[in-house]
């Protein structure tokens, strides 16, 4: 499929671009209604319905395969390729590599999901893919960094511009990451044993799992949001002396985060302490990179009452400074050893994954889908509609896990007046189930939000197609 | 003051300086792991005998099929040093319990009570009907039902697990020499369980013997995961040491 032109020139390829856009919208949908379907499972635990490819503990890696690096990595592919030909104004090191990356990663993503439900499980926490597919991702990896850094290497703007130095340590250290975390021994094609074990082998999980969340689901998309943003704006980036400190203390504070997911583990008592501090130091580089982004909009803050577009991507960094303040928080120990295995765990996922990730990732796609269809969007209207079941989408789910998650912490260490536990844990279990059920609805409503960006940009494109097969002549941007 | 924009117009330097600052992070915190000789403690009987054993052929099946099954997206097998953890669970995980267990399986998440030292707490009556059906034992859970764990159990590789096991340091013993190396480590009765040319022989006799599913006639998943169910936690025996014994390696 040849490039629609935009400007009337040829001068990039957009086509990778669009593939990776597609590809984003349909994983988003698949991912999220994945997430809907676990959540009533724990809601109404009929829906397993005895049939093993669909129990929640086989469903969960689909769903956080699908939406982790189905919809967020191909959002990822998608904007760091369009940005870094933009930014280098010059086109991609090799249309028939960056294809490769397309097709390779597609692959990864079904294989993965495949895998998932037959059970074919590493038992790593987003990292359940076996050693093939693993293999696969590395070569795919490799291919894209060089595709990546290859176009850099050909900038005719001699600056690398702070959207670039993100997505550049992104896949720089997830490559470091998904190396060591995956070093295992093989038994079968769909079998191998990881080389570490006990103690050692939880810390290089979670060196891997909270860096996989700050390096692919919060340096990349910094890298979206330092584009999108001031393009969305029209206004500069706030601060380029921020943009510098907070990039630089952000990589390196992040890789030190990790044990802090294993407080009051069978850990050394220094590596939690070393995690905790690093953690709540984290808390500045990450509102630097909030800060950066909100008061770009100095002087243009009225676009937000007329603006969807603007508001997902405003929004989005609200929720990133909220979650960046909740981590911390819940990285000191004494909070920990409260939230430590309850559901405010994963309403703190979720309060950065779809107020952060995936609504930065909402604002971007309708950014581009105009312009990458050279047309205009099919609705206004919707991507508003969207914004307001996107965001009451989130709040649910989030108040939802709050309460429930802090409920069950303090059942758990609940005395009565004898001295005895006050609770067994089959009554926390019941206690839950209100929330389970609103958490769900909360996923819902984000769902439903989805599937009108689904139809919204599909028809869009389908508008486009229909213009464009008849017309000659270029259409201006 | 740096003049940042050297960095920013030179590529290689850049790269660079984003793996010197990712790298630092991990090499503090996780590669001391593996020389600091207190991370995994010593926990033997007053005879010498390691108490912390491998897995035997049955368990380890078990245990493979916990992980296939997803089951510690559910259940944590880590118990913290609080006073309600001791109570509702019994004694803080040691590290050195978990030693052999690849991948670790401490879990993030207890949506189901913590498992670590769930071993002979229940009969294996209990937990035969409990993984069949959880709402008949326990009418709050939420639990998926397993009813096909009672099919046979696949032993065809159990040896080359194991194998592929020892290569990441799991001392399965393949000839004489590392055979009684276990005998004086672990005793002999463990020795004979981590042999590896008598993993298929030593399976099906503890499935026999131990009668896991309630039915010695065959091998069955269900034999696998409650054998290994049954055996979670039982391996240090506190009672040897002081209480605080454990604290100093924290």
């Amino acid at each position: 499929m040849a490039s629609v032109a935009i400007g009337g020139s040829e001068q990039y390829n957009y086509d990778i671009v669009r593939k990776f856009t597609i590809m984003a919208l349909i994983w988003g949908a698949v991912g999220m209604l994945i997430g809907v379907f676990i959540a009533s499972e724990l809601a109404w635990p009929i829906l397993n319905f005895d049939f093993p490819y669909i129990t929640f503990g086989r469903l969960r890696p689909v769903h956080t395969g699908a939406v982790i690096f189905g919809f967020g990595g191909s959002a990822l592919f998608a904007t760091s390729y369009y940005v870094v030909q933009r930014t280098c104004q010059t086109r991609i090191l090799s249309d028939g590599m960056a294809s490769f990356t397309f097709w390779g990663w597609q692959a990864i993503i079904v294989l993965a999901a495949l895998g998932d439900v037959l059970g074919y499980s590493q038992g790593r926490e987003y990292a359940e893919m076996e050693w093939p597919i693993d293999l696969l991702i590395v070569v795919v990896w490799v291919t894209y960094a060089i595709v990546y850094i290859g176009t850099l290497m050909k900038r005719k703007e001699p600056h690398i511009y702070v959207a670039n130095w993100f997505y550049l340590a992104f896949i720089l250290a997830t490559a470091l990451l998904h190396i060591f975390n995956n070093l295992a021994i093989p038994v079968s094609l769909t079998k191998s044993y990881p080389l570490f074990a006990g103690a050692q082998d939880a810390m290089i999980q979670w060196w891997y799992g909270h860096n996989a969340v700050g390096f692919f689901l919060t340096a990349a998309f910094l890298g979206m949001m330092y584009y999108f943003v001031p393009k969305q704006a029209g206004r500069p980036i706030y601060s380029y002396r921020l943009s510098i400190v907070h990039f630089w203390a952000l990589i390196f504070m992040y890789m030190w985060a990790g044990t802090h997911h294993l407080h009051w583990t069978a850990i050394p008592d220094w590596t939690s302490t070393l995690a905790a501090t690093f953690s709540i130091m984290l808390l500045m580089p990450s509102w630097g990179g909030m800060i950066n982004g909100i008061m770009t909009m100095s002087g243009a803050w009225d676009k937000l009452r007329t603006d969807p577009v603007l508001r997902f991507l405003i929004v989005s960094l609200s929720f990133y400074g909220m979650s960046t303040f909740e981590g911390p928080m819940m990285s000191l120990k004494d909070v920990n050893a409260l939230s430590h295995y309850t559901d405010w765990t994963i309403g703190h996922v979720h309060s950065g994954a779809l107020g952060w990730v995936a609504m930065i990732t909402f604002g971007t796609i309708y950014h581009l889908v105009p312009r990458l269809w050279d047309t205009k969007m099919y609705s206004t209207r919707l991507i508003n509609v969207h914004f307001w079941l996107a965001t009451i989408g989130t709040l649910l789910y989030i108040t939802a896990m709050w309460i429930s998650g802090i409920m069950q912490g303090l059942m758990w260490r609940a005395y009565d007046d004898y001295g005895n536990l006050q609770y067994s844990f089959a009554e926390s279990v019941a206690a839950m189930h209100p929330y389970y059920a609103m958490r769900a609805l909360g996923g819902l409503v984000f769902l439903t939000g989805m599937v009108l960006m689904l139809y919204n940009c599909f028809m869009t494109m389908s508008q486009a197609k229909g213009v464009a097969s008849g017309d000659m002549a270029p259409q201006a941007a | 003051m740096i003049d940042h924009g050297k960095i920013e117009k030179n590529l290689g330097l850049m790269l660079v300086l984003v793996m010197f600052a990712i790298s630092i992070g991990g090499l503090v915190e996780v590669v001391p792991l593996f020389f600091i000789k207190g991370t995994i403690e010593e926990a033997r009987t007053p005879e010498g005998i390691r108490m912390v054993r491998p897995y035997s052929p049955l368990e380890l099946r078990g245990r493979d099929i916990y992980i296939r099954e997803g089951c510690y997206l559910c259940h944590s097998q880590m118990i913290r040093p609080f006073r309600d953890e001791a109570m509702r669970y019994g004694h803080y995980s040691l590290a050195a319990e978990s030693q052999y267990d690849h991948p670790f399986q401490w879990g993030s998440k207890r949506t189901g009570p913590d498992l670590a030292r769930v071993g002979k707490k229940y009969s294996n009556e209990w937990h035969v009907q409990h993984l069949i059906a959880p709402r008949s034992m326990v009418p709050e859970s939420v639990m998926p039902n397993y009813p096909w764990l009672m099919s046979p159990l696949d032993t065809s590789d159990v040896g080359d697990r194991m194998a592929a096991l020892r290569l990441s340091g799991v001392p399965y013993s393949v000839n004489k020499a590392e055979y009684d190396k276990n005998v004086k480590e672990f005793g002999a009765d463990v020795a004979k369980q981590l042999h590896i040319p008598d993993a298929k022989k030593n399976l099906v006799e503890q499935a026999q013997t131990g009668k896991y599913d309630g039915n010695a006639a065959d091998v069955t998943e269900m034999d696998a995961v409650v054998a290994y169910l049954q055996v979670l936690g039982t391996m240090v025996d506190f009672s040897k040491f002081d209480s605080d014994n454990f604290v100093k390696f924290r």
